[in-house]
């Protein structure tokens, strides 16, 4: 109910503090606009998620992935409780943390739908406290090096692109523990 | 040491060591990821309606001038927190639109000066937030999930922390 709260709410607002400002046109077009950019978007994503998918999958195979989350099982061990003895979501979910440790967002995408999918068989249609979990994970940036900022830094002439890590590592962390309060602290509140 | 190519060497090297680790276990590596990648189409098919429906309203929202509106209202309020009220676009953007949120960034920073306090904050927030909806919409569109309980909630939880200490961090390492 909460995206249909959202969406909802989205498109009221538009349409009408669009025709409070004169901007009614343009919100006509932007409508159409937009869900042929949501297309473009999917199809350009096509590929990359196609290949990260096929990566993890030589992963599993090879024993890579589980050795991955072997590494990672005391940490996501405490925040998947539900799931420390699914031995191929912790593999999913370990390959999407190092993905978005390794700033490689198009990767870890496809890797986390994939721990998603499995956590969703447990329960059909709702969102579990493990799923939200790695929903929230996921929205809270934990990536390493921030390449994408870097190169708006670099073209913007900074001589010095990455002297913001430190900076960035203390607000991903912030951010993302946070976000594993917010998740864990509802989850004992959230009774539907 | 060439640290811009290391880093753009990412992906490829991660590509390239999978597969070599991966011969080396005599995995038939290349029908695991032709196999691998099928399966990431049928996930891509799922994901397209979640995101023609997010995106549409994104889009409205952007078109109708309500954000810069409520970027007005909530501008006081940043300068209170401690947080450059420049930087008001960028936030209420961040999560609907990972494109947008970069424009508006790089904006500020080509505005500023990457290594003002503004571009700066405007550089760390985007590099400790994600695009929070497009990311609920992607995760829950591909598993099938209808009720997300408390997953939004949490997560908008997550990106305000982050605004705020992006600015907090800033002033605490360039001191």
């Amino acid at each position: 109910m909460a995206m249909t709260l959202i969406w909802t709410g989205m498109v009221v607002v538009s349409v009408v503090y669009g025709l409070l400002a004169g901007n009614g046109p343009a919100v006509a077009a932007a409508a159409v606009e937009g869900a042929y950019a949501a297309v473009e978007l999917c199809l350009g994503m096509a590929g990359i998620m196609c290949l990260w998918m096929g990566v993890m999958e030589v992963m599993k195979r090879s024993g890579l992935a589980g050795g991955l989350s072997r590494l990672l099982r005391p940490v996501l061990g405490l925040l998947y409780p539900d799931f420390k003895g699914d031995g191929e979501t912790m593999d999913a979910i370990s390959a999407n943390v190092s993905a978005n440790l390794l700033g490689l967002g198009n990767a870890a995408t496809p890797l986390g739908i994939q721990a998603a999918r499995r956590m969703a068989l447990r329960s059909p249609g709702v969102a579990s406290d493990s799923l939200c979990m790695l929903v929230v994970c996921n929205t809270a940036s934990i990536q390493l090096i921030p390449t994408t900022v870097a190169a708006v830094r670099l073209s913007a002439g900074c001589e010095t692109p990455f002297d913001i890590l430190p900076a960035v590592w203390l607000a991903s962390a912030i951010s993302v523990g946070v976000g594993v309060l917010a998740a864990k602290f509802f989850s004992r509140v959230w009774r539907r | 040491m060439n640290w811009e190519l290391l880093f753009n060497m990412v992906v490829p090297l991660t590509i390239a060591f999978v597969a070599v680790w991966g011969a080396a276990r005599r995995v038939d590596v290349y029908s695991a990821l032709v196999q691998g990648a099928g399966e990431g189409l049928g996930v891509l098919i799922k994901i397209v309606p979640a995101m023609v429906a997010l995106m549409t309203a994104v889009y409205m929202l952007r078109a109708s001038g309500a954000l810069e509106a409520a970027g007005a209202l909530l501008g006081p309020v940043l300068t209170r927190l401690g947080v450059p009220p420049e930087t008001v676009g960028l936030l209420l953007v961040r999560p609907v639109s990972g494109n947008a949120a970069l424009g508006v960034g790089s904006e500020l920073i080509a505005t500023y000066g990457p290594d003002s306090a503004v571009g700066r904050t405007a550089a760390v927030m985007l590099g400790s937030t994600e695009t929070t909806f497009y990311t609920v919409a992607v995760y829950f569109g591909a598993a099938g999930v209808k009720r997300t309980r408390y997953a939004i909630p949490a997560a908008l939880c997550a990106d305000a922390a982050a605004f705020l200490a992006a600015a907090w961090a800033v002033r605490w390492w360039f001191g």
